[in-house]
C-alpha cells in the first residue's frame, strides 16, 4: 500500500497575499507547487477533488466508468456540446479528467512518450493545412529537452532510450529499466520485426524498480482509468504533491472550487474567489496565479474571470482563449489471437512503435502517431465490446467470453489533431452547474485531413495486427464527433505575439503580469498522443522562470 | 427498489442471457440483487426503462401464453423465443448491459458473488501477477516468434 498523503504543515492566512495561488494539483499545478516550493516560496495549491486514502484503491471497475467515482461529475457539474457554432449545445458528457489529488494522473496509462523536434515546428517544416491554425511553438524541443530528463528522474519514469530509430536527443537515459513484456508487447513487436517497422520498450509513468522509496508495479493490470493501489504509479498524487507538502512552504486545500480569479485597476491579479467543501465562499489574496486546471477547465474560469477591465474574460484580448481544442486522434481496432494473450495482466502498455511518426508526404498528410497493444478496458467493457456480428446473450455469448477476454486485444494508433479555431471551449449561456457557474460547453467537429489520417492509421494498425497474426478484427468505427475525450490541449496557447496567442513561451499571460497558465491549454499543437510529460516538463520548465522572474522582482 | 414480482421476472431475464450451464451463470452471480441496488443509487434515471419493460413483457408473455403466470414460470425455450423477438428494444439492452455489469462488477455491488464472474472469463482477485502472463510473452514463445527474449 503506498503511504497516504501528508498533512499540510502550513496554514497561509487568507488575507495576506501569498506568494503564489496553483490551482490544480495534477502534473502541471503539482509539479509547479513543487518546484516553487523547492525554490524557497509559499504556495497555496486549491484543489476540487479529494484526497482518497489507501484504502479506498481498489478494482471497482463501476466506480471508474460508470459512476464517476473520481472522475468529473455529470451531475453537478454538467456540460454541453455542439458540432458547430451555428448549432445550440446539447447537455450531454464530453470533457473527462480525474477530480482528485493528483488531477488526472491518479488514474493514467502512464504513457511518458517525449515529444520530438519536429512536433514544435512542423508549420514550418511542412506548411500549412487549409481550415487549421497550424504554427510553430516559441520554444524548440532543446529548450525543453532538460525539463523532459528532470521529470523522468524527478517522478520515475520506466524506459530505453536511443532503442529505436528517429529517438529525440535524451541527455540522460531513464532512470528506471522498462517495465515487464506483456502479451500484447510481444505481439506488437513481432508484427513490427515482420513488416520491417521499428519498435520500442514504451516509456511509463510507472516504476519497474523501487524508486525514492516507492514500490515497483506488481502487474496487477488496472492501470488504465484506476489509481495504482501499490503507489507504483509515479502521478502527481504519488510524487510532486507529497514532496510540496513535505516542504513546509506549501498548503494543500481540497474540495475547492475556483470560481474567479481577481484583478485590480492596474490589471494585475490580487487574489481567487472559491467555494471551499461547505460551498462558503473564500477569498485568497495571493501576488500570483499559477492557473493548472487542465485544457477544459483553465479556459472556462479564464472566461469566468471577466470584468470591466477584462470584458470578454481574462487574459483574452487576443480572443484566443478557448479557442483550438485538441484531443488526440486515435484509431482502434480489437483483434483476437490463438493463444492466451492475457492482456489484463501486466502494464496497460509496454512496448509501442513510433515508425509512423512522420508520414511519408506523399500522402499528403501532416503529423503522425504511433502505435500500442494494450489490453484496454477490464471485464465489463471488455465483455460488453463483443462484436455485434456475434451472439449477444444466450449459451453461445456466454461461451465467448473467457476467449474474448483472455485471447483478444486492442491495436490503439495514437495520432496528432490538428488546432481549429472553431473548435473551443466556451461558456454555455443558459445551463448552470451546481455551484451556480456556466457549464463547460464543446463545440468541436474533426476536420477532414484528421478524418481521413485516422483511417490511414486504422488500416496500418490492421496490417500490424494482420502481420502479428490476428484471427479476426473488428475496427472501431471512427466519428467526425467524438463520443467522450480526455486529452485536453491547445486552448490557450503560447505565442510571441500577443494578438494571436495567450501566454508567452514562460506561460505568462500577455495581458496580466501576474498570471501564469500552465496545463495542456499552452500547447501550440497537440503532439502525437501521449501529452502528459510535456505539460509536466513545460510545468517544470514555467516554474523555473517563475521562481527566477520572481527573484529579480519581474511579478 | 424491484417489487418481489419485477426482481423474479428479470432474474429469468438475466439467466437467459448469461445461463447457467456447465458454468454457473447469472442467477447463481447474483446478478438481479446487483440491478436492484444500481436501480436505486448510480442508474436511478433509468428505473422506467426497466418498469415500463417489465410492464410490456407482462403483456407479451399474457399474449403469447395465455394463462401462464409469468415469464419466469416458461420454459426456457419460450422464454427465448420472447427475448428474440425484443432483442432490439431499449430495455432488452438495458437488462443485457446491466446483466454484464453485475456479473462482472466488485460483489460489493451486489452481483458478482463470491467472484463467479471473474472464474467464468479468467480474471482472477489478485493485486498482484509475474510473468509469463500469457502464451505470447513466455520466453520459449518469445524466442520462436521473435528470435530473443525481450
Amino acid at each position: 500500500m503506498p503511504q497516504a498523503l501528508p498533512a499540510s504543515t502550513r496554514t497561509f492566512p487568507t488575507d495576506t497575499p501569498v506568494d503564489f495561488v496553483v490551482i490544480g494539483s495534477g502534473p502541471a499545478g503539482g509539479s509547479v507547487a513543487r518546484e516553487l516550493t523547492r525554490k524557497g516560496f509559499n504556495v497555496v495549491m486549491l484543489e476540487q477533488g479529494r484526497a482518497f486514502g489507501p484504502e479506498e484503491l481498489e478494482h471497482d471497475e463501476v466506480g471508474a466508468f460508470f459512476t464517476e467515482r473520481w472522475t468529473n461529475s455529470s451531475e453537478s457539474q454538467p456540460q454541453t456540446y455542439r458540432t458547430t457554432e451555428a448549432e445550440k449545445a446539447e447537455r450531454r458528457p464530453f470533457v473527462g479528467y480525474a477530480k482528485a489529488v493528483g488531477g488526472t494522473s491518479f488514474h493514467f496509462t502512464g504513457n511518458y512518450w517525449r515529444f520530438r523536434p519536429i512536433d514544435f515546428n512542423e508549420f514550418s517544416v511542412k506548411g500549412g493545412v487549409d481550415g487549421a491554425a497550424l504554427a510553430d511553438w516559441p520554444i524548440s524541443y532543446d529548450e525543453l529537452e532538460p525539463y523532459y530528463t528532470a521529470v523522468e528522474w524527478a517522478i520515475g519514469v520506466s524506459g530505453k532510450a536511443n532503442a529505436a530509430p528517429g529517438e529525440p536527443r535524451h541527455s540522460r537515459d531513464y532512470p528506471l529499466p522498462p517495465l515487464n513484456v506483456t502479451g500484447p508487447g510481444v505481439l506488437l513487436t513481432h508484427g513490427c520485426e515482420k513488416l520491417g517497422w521499428s519498435s520500442k520498450p514504451a516509456p511509463m509513468a510507472i516504476l519497474s524498480r523501487e524508486y525514492n522509496g516507492r514500490q515497483p508495479c506488481h502487474n496487477c493490470g488496472f492501470c488504465l482509468a484506476f489509481p495504482c493501489e501499490w503507489g507504483a504509479k509515479s502521478g502527481a498524487n504519488y510524487t510532486m504533491v507529497p514532496e510540496a507538502l513535505r516542504s513546509d512552504r506549501c498548503e494543500l486545500r481540497t474540495e475547492c472550487t475556483v470560481r474567479k480569479i481577481e484583478t485590480n485597476n492596474d490589471g494585475r491579479v490580487t487574489g481567487v474567489i472559491y467555494f471551499d467543501k461547505n460551498k462558503r465562499e473564500v477569498v485568497q489574496r495571493a501576488k500570483a496565479v499559477v492557473l493548472c486546471a487542465n485544457g477544459a477547465e483553465s479556459p472556462r474560469l479564464l472566461l469566468m474571470s471577466k470584468s470591466n477591465r477584462f470584458p470578454n474574460g481574462l487574459a483574452n484580448s487576443s480572443g484566443m482563449v478557448g479557442k483550438h481544442f485538441m484531443f488526440n486522434g486515435a484509431a482502434l481496432t480489437r483483434a483476437e489471437f490463438a493463444h492466451e494473450v492475457n492482456g489484463h495482466r501486466g502494464p496497460v502498455v509496454s512496448r509501442i512503435s513510433h515508425h509512423h511518426y512522420e508520414l511519408d508526404q506523399s500522402l499528403g498528410f501532416t503529423g503522425g502517431g504511433g502505435f500500442d497493444f494494450r489490453f484496454d478496458v477490464p471485464a465489463i467493457l471488455t465483455a460488453a465490446s463483443l462484436p455485434r456480428s456475434e451472439p449477444q446473450w444466450g449459451s453461445a455469448f456466454k461461451a465467448r467470453l473467457k476467449p474474448w477476454f483472455t485471447h483478444s486485444l486492442l491495436s490503439y494508433a495514437h495520432t496528432t489533431s490538428l488546432p481549429v479555431a472553431k473548435n473551443s471551449v466556451s461558456l454555455d449561456p443558459e445551463l448552470k452547474d451546481a455551484l451556480g457557474l456556466p457549464a463547460l460547453r464543446t463545440t468541436f467537429k474533426e476536420h477532414e485531413h484528421d478524418m481521413r489520417m485516422y483511417k490511414h492509421f486504422q488500416s496500418l494498425g490492421r496490417e500490424l495486427l494482420t502481420a502479428a497474426g490476428a484471427l479476426k478484427m473488428h475496427d472501431d468505427p471512427i466519428n467526425e464527433t467524438p463520443g467522450f475525450t480526455v486529452h485536453l490541449l491547445g486552448t490557450c496557447r503560447m505565442g510571441n505575439d500577443p494578438k494571436t496567442s495567450v501566454v508567452d513561451k514562460y506561460h505568462r499571460a500577455h495581458d496580466v503580469p501576474n498570471l501564469f497558465v500552465v496545463d495542456g491549454s499552452s500547447f501550440v499543437t497537440s503532439g502525437r498522443g501521449q501529452p502528459t510529460l510535456t505539460i509536466q516538463a513545460l510545468a517544470f520548465r514555467a516554474a523555473d522562470h517563475i521562481a527566477q522572474a520572481a527573484t529579480r522582482g519581474e511579478i | 427498489m424491484l417489487t418481489p414480482e419485477q426482481f423474479t421476472e428479470l432474474e429469468a431475464m438475466t439467466a437467459r442471457i448469461i445461463p447457467s450451464d456447465d458454468t454457473p451463470g447469472a442467477r447463481e452471480a447474483g446478478v438481479v440483487w446487483f440491478i436492484d441496488f444500481a436501480l436505486t443509487s448510480f442508474v436511478a434515471a433509468q428505473g422506467a426503462v426497466f418498469t415500463d419493460g417489465l410492464a410490456q413483457l407482462k403483456k407479451d408473455v399474457a399474449a403469447a401464453h395465455p394463462g401462464s403466470a409469468s415469464f419466469a414460470s416458461l420454459t426456457e425455450p419460450q422464454q427465448d423465443v420472447l427475448l428474440t423477438r425484443m432483442e432490439n428494444t431499449e430495455f432488452f439492452e438495458a437488462v443485457r448491459f446491466a446483466t454484464i455489469a453485475g456479473m462482472f462488477s466488485l460483489p460489493k455491488y451486489g452481483g458478482n458473488k463470491d467472484y463467479i464472474g471473474w472464474d467464468l472469463i479468467g480474471q482472477e482477485h489478485v493485486f498482484e501477477f509475474k510473468p509469463p502472463f500469457g502464451w505470447y510473452d513466455h520466453p520459449d514463445n518469445q524466442q520462436a516468434l521473435l528470435g530473443r527474449v525481450l
